[in-house]
């Protein structure tokens, strides 16, 4: 198994390589250490955090310490602006965020909604102009509409992450049409992020061509999230080996294997 | 168009007759169908209490994680210009009263954060001169610099009064309703600007007006019939949601506790009555924040923790100064709106607490029962 998803092509994002195409989140575990073995069972090297849980002001706070469990030799930090309602806001986590972490990678999410959580499409357009000026690496959250996910790329964003559901919703690939002209028309690499509850919606959206996905919540609250993080490495892994080999195009009838005008030939 | 006319064409009469009468085939078909009819159904005697319980367990865990947000509660004052029967504050009574200064209550939020707190709830009586707009500007801007996160829960005030306030960094309000019944409002509220119930109903959209980012809302449980209680704020939620759409919207449900005002609970809510209560608001409301005090025994806490509580308070104290003694020289009785000198250890408590634990032991209890206690989930730079 190991042998085949070696040979699977790398991810590369802003000059980046990465081994892994599985990007994880760090919000709902149970713990700082639960989540530290959860990552290392994924095989992530990229993994997000909220600012939010973070100390930004450089004081090391021991009850927002959620850094310290994620080491920056393993891993390249992809802080978050999750509760940014407007860019405005996230610009300001942003800028803080950089200096608390060192990393000028963000994934830039404004959700004005705390509901469905769902997408700001104009306060993130906004946002990415600025903060790929302000030499950010932006991977912005988004619905899956491709007219912006192509606006985005056009503004310099690194990557375009449309969601295949609802945060935590665990319902899969519901933008699957979408996320398909997405795919099609992606010249940045693009990553499933939010609604993935399965491995095998994770195996679905590597099929379909998706350059990566983000999991979160299916690792976080499952009754063994180390585990739940190998399986999904797993499915990630053998769904891009899959969409490189090329599956077989699906039929609605039964295809006979032996052909039925084998006769000509004889 | 406010809640209020929304509450006055509630069919309110319905909805109670079935929360007593629904059948068990009615909770069934209510489960997964999100509305104040299934509401009312899953608080009805028919439900099964422990298929809800794990029902709403499962849909905590999908939401929110095996996370619990800490928030401490800090008495700024008890001052009050109100005549509440049942509340330790109302102005009637003969207790010890204080208003810290904004360097008092700096004093008092410094211990909290030693704590380990870092979303704090500034609490206070009404009285517009004890505790006026200003004071309270003024104590949201002394703590700014060192708290992510500040809430209030004070008397309601007009969106133009709240501005300074959130400009000055406050992010959550708090508001109870008290009791969503009418005529039991009018009899319990006796004196002052409280009276005014539609005023008091209204102070959520105020406060999103004025760009809170976070509304709490609940009612006292113990003043009317509990399920009409839960029926009205399950409506105030559907109303919130759809209204104030950009705010966090979150529900307490403060069971009366004894208090200097020696009233005695006009209703009865059990524990298991309780528990039904935060289930089915789960159910129904899978995304709003639930918050627990300590106004309940630690093992209620834990028990419910699981269930639906997303933000707890621990080791509180619900009197000014109550952490570490700020306001003990001032403290004095107030009659018709004058000091009268008077002397003691510390002001008095608007309610007891029931769970004595410091908040070190409910993380740690947390920690066993496979939670992480988050303390900081919110920054500064997200507020406006």
């Amino acid at each position: 198994m190991a042998a085949v998803v070696d040979q699977n092509s790398p991810l590369r994002i802003a000059g980046r390589e990465f081994r892994s195409r599985l990007i994880m989140g760090t919000g709902k575990f149970a713990s700082g250490e639960q989540m530290a073995a959860a990552l290392t069972a994924s095989g992530a090297e990229l993994v997000t955090v909220a600012l939010r849980r973070a100390d930004l002001t450089g004081g090391k706070d021991k009850f927002a310490n959620i850094l310290t469990f994620l080491d920056p030799k393993q891993y390249l930090l992809l802080p978050n602006t999750s509760g940014a309602r407007t860019a405005e806001e996230a610009c300001r986590l942003a800028r803080l965020g950089r200096e608390a972490t060192g990393s000028a990678w963000l994934k830039l999410e404004i959700h004005p909604d705390p509901r469905y959580l769902l997408p700001d499409p104009i306060e993130t357009m906004k946002a990415a102009e600025i903060l790929v000026k302000d030499g950010f690496t932006v991977l912005p959250y988004i619905n899956a509409d491709p007219v912006l996910a192509k606006r985005l790329a056009d503004a310099g964003c690194a990557t375009v992450m449309p969601l295949g559901s609802p945060i935590g919703s665990a319902r899969g690939l519901e933008t699957r049409a979408s996320l398909a002209i997405i795919i099609e028309q992606a010249t940045v690499p693009v990553v499933v992020d939010a609604g993935l509850g399965a491995p095998s919606h994770a195996a679905a959206a590597m099929e379909m061509g998706a350059d990566a996905v983000l999991i979160n919540t299916a690792v976080a609250v499952a009754a063994d999230p180390v585990r739940m993080a190998e399986a999904f490495k797993l499915a990630v892994a053998a769904g891009r080996t899959a969409f490189e080999i090329g599956l077989a195009p699906q039929h609605r009838e039964a295809d006979a294997t032996s052909p039925l005008t084998g006769f000509l030939n004889q | 168009m406010s809640f209020v006319a929304t509450f006055n064409s509630l069919p309110a009469t319905e909805l109670c007759r079935y929360a007593q009468n629904a059948t068990a085939v009615d909770v069934e078909t209510a489960l997964g169908r999100p509305s104040l009819e299934s509401f009312a159904a899953l608080i009805s005697p028919s439900a099964d209490l422990e298929q809800l319980a794990k029902l709403a367990h499962a849909t905590t865990l999908r939401h929110f994680g095996k996370v619990i947000r800490f928030y401490a509660p800090l008495y700024l004052s008890n001052e009050c210009i109100n005549i509440c029967r049942y509340c330790g504050f109302s102005r009637d009574n003969p207790i010890l009263r204080v208003t810290l200064t904004p360097e008092q209550v700096a004093a008092e939020a410094r211990y909290l954060r030693t704590e380990g707190f870092r979303h704090i709830l500034l609490v206070a009586g009404e009285h517009p001169h004890f505790v006026s707009n200003n004071f309270l500007r003024d104590c949201v801007a002394q703590l700014r610099p060192e708290w992510p996160s500040i809430a209030l829960e004070v008397g309601p005030l007009e969106t133009e009064d709240y501005r300074p306030i959130v400009d000055a960094g406050a992010e959550g309000l708090v508001i109870y309703q008290e009791t969503y019944n009418r005529e039991v409002y009018a009899a319990m509220h006796a004196s002052g600007p409280k009276m005014n119930f539609d005023w008091r109903l209204e102070t959520p959209e105020r406060a999103y007006q004025a760009g809170f980012k976070r509304l709490g809302i609940g009612a006292l449980l113990g003043l009317a019939d509990w399920r009409s209680e839960a029926i009205a704020v399950a409506a105030h939620i559907q109303y919130l949601l759809k209204h104030c759409w950009r705010a966090q919207i979150t529900v307490s449900v403060p069971r009366m506790r004894p208090a200097a005002s020696e009233f005695q609970p006009l209703t009865q809510v059990t524990d298991r009555e309780l528990v039904q209560f935060v289930c089915a608001l789960r159910l129904t409301f899978p995304e709003v924040g639930i918050a627990l005090s300590t106004r309940e025994t630690a093992t209620l806490r834990d028990g419910l923790i699981p269930l639906g509580v997303t933000m707890i308070s621990a080791g509180s104290h619900t009197e000014p100064g109550g952490y570490t003694g700020q306001g003990r020289a001032d403290l004095h009785l107030t009659k018709a709106g004058r000091r009268i000198e008077s002397e003691g250890e510390h002001a008095t408590v608007q309610f007891e607490i029931a769970d004595n634990r410091s908040p070190a032991q409910v993380a740690s209890k947390l920690n066993m029962m496979g939670y992480e206690p988050v303390w900081k989930d919110w920054d500064i730079s997200l507020n406006g």
